[in-house]
């Protein structure tokens, strides 16, 4: 048992490591290592302009997506050199976020779905961060139950295009995208997960409208996407007509490869918070109900860490990510907001105050508590996560589901 | 990273389960529940036939020298099968002691006999209620003898020998005791978990030996951070039983016209109890790093695998006991053992407020210690 390298890691990550040194925007050091939790801040600069810089330069060098084949703009690194590139990209790495989705989700489908030529035609764009993708398959009407979407696509008579009709809701990135895997009903007249199909679909095309939502916490991430008469030749068509949920399970199956990057639970923060902040008795980290607070979340947090090493361990032994790790998004998303919490109520009357001038440490709690609900939702809401937790990783049975077997036009609720 | 038991060392614990399996039955586990024997013999015979009582005494004094990995590695299954016997006693803390404090000829003298068996050991160390501190010991030794009165002490009626922390000339220290000799009275005490026994001692006189004579306290706490990795280990075994238990009679219970598995507010309890579980063995995971490797990190790496495996255990046997329903409250049904067990281990080493006071204190430390740097 050790937390050491295979010598052809060690190798890997040397040489990982001398390039980000050499590479890396340096003069962005200090904003990064302030950013974290509260969200990127670059005062005074572009963040998109300096996200793309960097992945470009990446991508230059063969970094951009390590894992992807060398043809489609990565250099064929295995699952655990990705995760060393990942530790090692560490500061840098969040400037890779508006790249995340397209990257991490629908590169994959289209390397698994798309024919030779679009992968050719797409993917190394993808790589370098020339262009941007985002994943379109929340609606109105189906959000963890995503499979009772109802955007339509219907083939368009004497033609080689369907046409889009519907919308789609929080999609993040959809307002800088140019492209986006978009998942549709096919044929309303078979159960839900029989009836759907996906597209590559262009962001810039006639029809499509993007509207920012406008969140609780006053950010704007999120958005609707409307389709009106959208046109997609059938070549952009993923997987089989009415296999689109199969193609969506390889999307979301590519989320748990990405076990390297660390989750935000607000642990260190806090941590720091009440070794400064004081009491009318002293610090508040001497105080005996504080110190069983941070305790329960110092062995929440290490155990995270040591759960994500005992995962990186099986990948290193050529092992697959399992259902097992969606316990991390579970655990940390409550901890950031109770931890945001109980911040604010050691602060208490000026806990209130949520501008970085007025409120203690620069608002960085205040932010959390708005912002906390959010990562309790999206991506799996905390109920999603124990219940594929339960049914895939312990075997209970599935829920009772009375829109099973009946035909998405005739189920209930329609 | 092969941050992971090795291949040899889960053969260990598949030989290990499969003995247990057999040896600590549900019904053996039973019989010293609810009779008078106080550990069961066989099992203890057993244990230090296929060397694990000896795993990590060195060879120099008649252990197997596997190493405390595999040592581990069998403190996770003794957990998941609620031995009952005196394995924590003698191994985790007495033989610790002795390691960490003995001369050569004490070291001599006890640690082959508990490699193989022949000897129980335990460590005397609370009196009164409430976090034991120096201050709270009055038990003296005085002109070589010892008195005073040590409750509740696991395996105190059964033990041949124990460690005793008391009163001395310089303050503070640790004596060895023959339990067996004069001036030793024992009597068993009712305690939460009668698989476990425990013991009221009073001493009167008794003729002591000096354990080691350097700072006491010190080795108390160094001995702990080991033992709390260990009985972590056991927490962790006994909370992974009792989540499966609660699975399998989810998945067997039928209410509503289904399984009762397949009610959302059942899963939603199992996977909770599977996300505490998970986070008690990585935490584990880094304390046998630590202890295995005598890395600095040991402190803090034992406090935060107590933390997590008492809470873990703790829930894990509670919500056995719920998703089980009425048959969970009965004698009959096995939850009990598990919940009972979970609520012994939990305080045998010190509250879970002491190691979380521990824990951040420790924290602490190192993070001036690294500002310092």
């Amino acid at each position: 048992m050790n937390f050491d390298d295979t010598p052809e890691e060690a190798k890997f990550r040397a040489e990982v490591r001398e390039w980000i040194s050499a590479n890396a925007p340096h003069d962005l050091d200090e904003d990064l290592k302030k950013s974290g939790l509260a969200g990127l801040r670059l005062p005074g600069r572009d963040i998109m302009a300096e996200s793309k810089a960097w992945q470009k330069k990446k991508a230059d060098a063969g970094w951009a997506v390590p894992h992807w084949p060398k043809e489609y703009g990565g250099r064929g690194a295995t699952p655990i050199e990705r995760v060393i590139w990942q530790q090692e990209e560490g500061l840098y790495n969040q400037l890779a976020q508006p790249f995340a989705i397209g990257q991490g989700m629908c590169g994959p489908t289209v390397m698994a779905y798309a024919s030779e030529d679009l992968k050719r035609k797409y993917l190394p764009k993808l790589a370098s961060g020339e262009e941007i993708w985002c994943q379109l398959f929340s609606e109105p009407a189906g959000g963890s139950d995503v499979a009772a979407l109802r955007t339509r696509a219907e083939k368009a008579d004497g033609s080689d295009e369907w046409v889009i009709n519907g919308q789609k809701i929080w999609t993040s990135g959809a307002q800088y995208s140019d492209y986006g895997i978009l998942l549709t009903r096919t044929d309303p007249n078979v159960p839900k997960h029989a009836g759907l199909t996906m597209f590559i679909v262009d962001m810039k095309a006639p029809g499509v409208e993007v509207r920012p939502i406008h969140q609780m916490n006053g950010g704007r991430g999120f958005n609707e996407v409307f389709f009106e008469n959208v046109r997609i030749h059938d070549s952009h068509r993923l997987g089989a007509v009415n296999d689109g949920w199969n193609v969506a399970l390889t999307t979301l199956m590519n989320e748990r490869m990405s076990i390297g990057s660390r989750l935000a639970t607000g642990f260190p923060e806090i941590f720091g918070f009440v070794a400064d902040f004081q009491l009318p008795d002293g610090p508040a980290i001497d105080n005996a109900a504080v110190r069983a607070k941070l305790a329960d979340w110092a062995v929440k947090s290490s155990g995270l860490r040591y759960t994500a090493f005992r995962a990186i361990s099986s990948l290193s032994k050529g092992e697959r990510p399992g259902p097992e790790n969606s316990i991390g998004k579970l655990v940390a998303g409550v901890m950031t907001q109770d931890i945001a919490k109980y911040a604010m109520e050691l602060e208490a009357e000026a806990g209130v105050l949520t501008s970085q001038e007025d409120a203690p440490a620069a608002a960085l709690f205040q932010n959390m508590v708005l912002n906390s609900p959010g990562m309790r939702i999206a991506g799996g809401t905390d109920e999603i996560l124990r219940n594929i937790i339960a049914e895939r990783v312990l075997g209970l049975p599935g829920d009772v589901r009375v829109d099973k077997n009946v035909p998405f036009n005739q189920a209930p609720g329609r | 990273m092969n941050f992971d038991f090795s291949d040899e060392q889960k053969q260990l614990r598949d030989s290990a389960r499969r003995f247990l399996e057999k040896q600590s039955s549900v019904a053996v586990v039973r019989r010293v529940l609810e009779g008078d024997e106080g550990y069961d013999r066989e099992l203890w015979q057993g244990l230090a036939e296929m060397g694990f009582t000896g795993a990590a005494i060195p060879e120099e004094f008649g252990g197997a020298g596997l190493g405390y990995l595999e040592l581990c590695v069998i403190a996770e299954e003794l957990g998941r099968a609620v031995a009952p016997v005196p394995f924590s006693s003698t191994v985790y803390l007495a033989a610790e002691f002795l390691l960490a404090a003995g001369n050569d000829a004490q070291k001599k003298n006890y640690l082959p006999k508990i490699a193989a068996g022949e000897v129980i050991g335990t460590f005397a160390y609370a009196e009164t209620a409430g976090e034991v501190t120096a201050e709270r010991i009055k038990a003296t030794v005085s002109g070589g003898k010892l008195s005073g009165t040590k409750i509740p002490v696991a395996d105190g009626a059964i033990a041949d020998f124990a460690v005793v922390a008391a009163q001395g000339g310089s303050g503070l220290g640790l004596y060895l005791v023959d339990l067996t000799g004069p001036g030793v009275t024992r009597t068993v005490v009712d305690t939460i978990d009668p698989s476990r026994k425990h013991a009221r001692i009073v001493f009167d006189g008794a003729p002591v030996e000096q354990l080691g004579s350097g700072d006491a306290q010190a080795v108390i706490e160094a001995v702990y951070d080991r033992a709390a990795v260990l009985t972590a280990f056991e927490q962790v075994g006994g909370s992974d039983r009792a989540l499966e238990m609660a699975r399998d009679y989810a998945l067997e219970r039928i209410a509503f016209g289904r399984q009762i598995g397949s009610f959302q507010a059942i899963k939603h309890i199992l996977a909770d109890m599977y996300v505490s579980a998970t986070l008690a063995r990585s935490n584990c995971y880094w304390g046998a790093y630590a202890l295995s490797t005598g890395s600095a990190e040991l402190p803090e790496a034992a406090a935060s695998c107590r933390v997590s495996a008492t809470k873990a255990f703790q829930h894990c046997s509670t919500n056995n006991i719920q998703v089980h329903g009425g048959m969970g409250f009965t004698w009959q049904f096995d939850c009990h053992l598990y919940y009972k067990r979970s609520n012994l281990l939990a305080l045998n080493l010190g509250s879970l407020s002491v190691w979380e006071n521990r824990l951040i204190a420790r924290m602490r430390a190192r993070n001036s210690a690294r500002d310092a740097a």
